[in-house]
């Protein structure tokens, strides 16, 4: 089935460069967005984990943006290691953008940044963690325990001590938590 | 009896049973102890003060460490099919426990050998392996949040990985969801939603939803899901319809959150303390009958 069907093209319509210039990959599971995500980072390819756009109802609750110049590279990556994507749509219309997974809530002393359903908060001063929050996955207390109370740099990474999707999640809030303290 | 099974994040904790009790930051269970962070020791805790201020025994728990893999969930399902026909048991209440649907169908058949018919709870991973196994309909309630709830109300998938909504939320989707779920027989008897506005739901209808009080800085708090669970299954156990129940746990551990004066840096653990006060307050504002001559002090 064509993601085409799910919007009108608007000769006008208004959005960037980088918009027109890229593409999704759709799954049918979020497993498979994570091993694609793995594969094509390690290839070196510029691509983020993104929500799904409003209008698209097939797949799961992540879709891959790439840069859709090189779809047929980036999809021979993915076929060498045996992950096929449902779909793959260029970003042709606002209704097909992509959604960002997330949400960054400043409390003053403390940041908290949400990916997805899970939340981690650390105190400004110091980078410790100081709350992690959502998910019902079975790893998500021994993840909360492993890591609350610690420094940033000094907690262990919720991708080495965890395996479900909400620990997925954890650690793309972990990563962005982390690039903000860099900056 | 009022019973929790549940798992403990630490590899080595054994497989232990009994009464519970809370001391200071810790739940006690024979001679372990267990800090209170998040997952069923935060649900315990919970129960614990609940029962107390409704003057009914502390919750008897059956406790294995288990960090997310299911060894040790696994073990916990075998002893249960081998001896929870032992106990006496009123209020069931399973949570954070690998879900494997051939494990969670042979207990739900020692569950249904039990006399008198106790009232089936489920929360968290219970909760998938009790809909994965298309034994929804046997429990009288279920507290998911809105992404297990995205789970329920899809009709065909076998894990969460294949479910859109699970892990982005979408809460003005709730009442849909909550259809979905029952129409495709995914669903308890009752639901307690847990999200940015509460849905106590009975046989598929929305009868009641609480969006206050609020505090922002709850949403960064962990385990205030896990306190909900205890509290609702403690006012269940001390006789309370479900649905009464489920209003008044959303609006005491609400209430509870409150009371804490909370930051983004507060423990799950300084809200469980304000559990007792808001328990009563709330009792006492919805009318429903409690004896505080009942109570322990």
């Amino acid at each position: 089935m064509s993601l085409l069907k799910y919007f009108t093209p608007k000769p006008d319509s208004v959005h960037d460069r980088n918009d027109v210039d890229s593409g999704i990959l759709i799954f049918d599971s979020t497993s498979e967005v994570i091993r694609a995500e793995k594969v094509l980072k390690q290839n070196g390819w510029n691509i983020r984990v993104m929500g799904p756009p409003p209008q698209v109802r097939t797949g799961c609750d992540l879709v891959i943006e790439f840069p859709l110049m090189e779809e047929m590279n980036i999809l021979r990556t993915l076929d060498q290691s045996g992950i096929i994507p449902t779909e793959t749509a260029p970003v042709s219309s606002p209704l097909l953008k992509p959604v960002d997974i997330y949400t960054i809530k400043d409390f003053g002393r403390h940041l908290m940044v949400r990916a997805a359903n899970m939340k981690i908060t650390i105190d400004k001063n110091d980078l410790t963690i100081v709350n992690i929050s959502g998910g019902g996955c079975p790893d998500v207390p021994y993840l909360a325990h492993e890591m609350t109370g610690k420094r940033l740099h000094e907690a262990p990474c919720p991708k080495d001590i965890g395996h479900t999707l909400c620990a997925y999640a954890l650690q793309l809030a972990y990563e962005e938590v982390e690039r903000r303290c860099s900056l | 009896m009022f019973v929790v099974v549940g798992t403990v994040p630490d590899r080595e904790f054994p497989l232990v049973h009994g009464t519970v009790k809370l001391a200071g930051e810790l739940v006690l269970i024979g001679d372990k102890a267990v800090p209170v962070n998040r997952g069923t020791p935060a649900l315990l805790a919970a129960s614990i003060l609940a029962t107390e201020t409704l003057g009914i025994p502390a919750p008897y728990a059956f406790l294995v460490g288990d960090i997310g893999y299911g060894a040790g969930s696994r073990r916990l399902y075998k002893y249960l099919t081998e001896h929870l026909h032992e106990f006496d048991i009123d209020t069931l209440t399973f949570h954070y426990i690998q879900p494997i649907a051939h494990w969670h169908d042979k207990l739900l058949a020692v569950i249904d050998a039990i006399r008198g018919n106790p009232v089936l709870i489920a929360d968290a991973g219970f909760m998938y392996a009790a809909k994965m196994s298309g034994f929804a309909e046997r429990y009288d309630l279920f507290t998911p949040d809105m992404g297990e709830l995205a789970f329920l109300a899809h009709e065909s998938a076998p894990h969460p990985f294949y479910t859109r909504g699970f892990i982005l939320h979408d809460e003005k989707r709730a009442p849909e969801l909550i259809s979905r779920a029952y129409a495709h027989k995914n669903a308890a008897r009752n639901l307690l939603v847990k999200g940015e506005c509460d849905y106590v739901v009975h046989c598929g209808s929305i009868v009641e939803t609480i969006d206050n009080p609020s505090e922002e800085a709850m949403e960064a708090i962990g385990g205030t899901g896990d306190t909900l669970t205890g509290i609702v299954s403690a006012l269940i156990a001390a006789g309370f319809t479900i649905t009464d129940a489920s209003v008044c746990a959303a609006l005491a551990n609400r209430l509870a959150g409150c009371l804490a004066g909370p930051t983004p840096a507060t423990t799950i653990l300084e809200i469980i303390a304000h559990i007792p006060a808001s328990l009563k307050e709330t009792l006492a504002a919805r009318e429903l009958p409690f004896k505080e001559s009942n109570a322990i002090p």
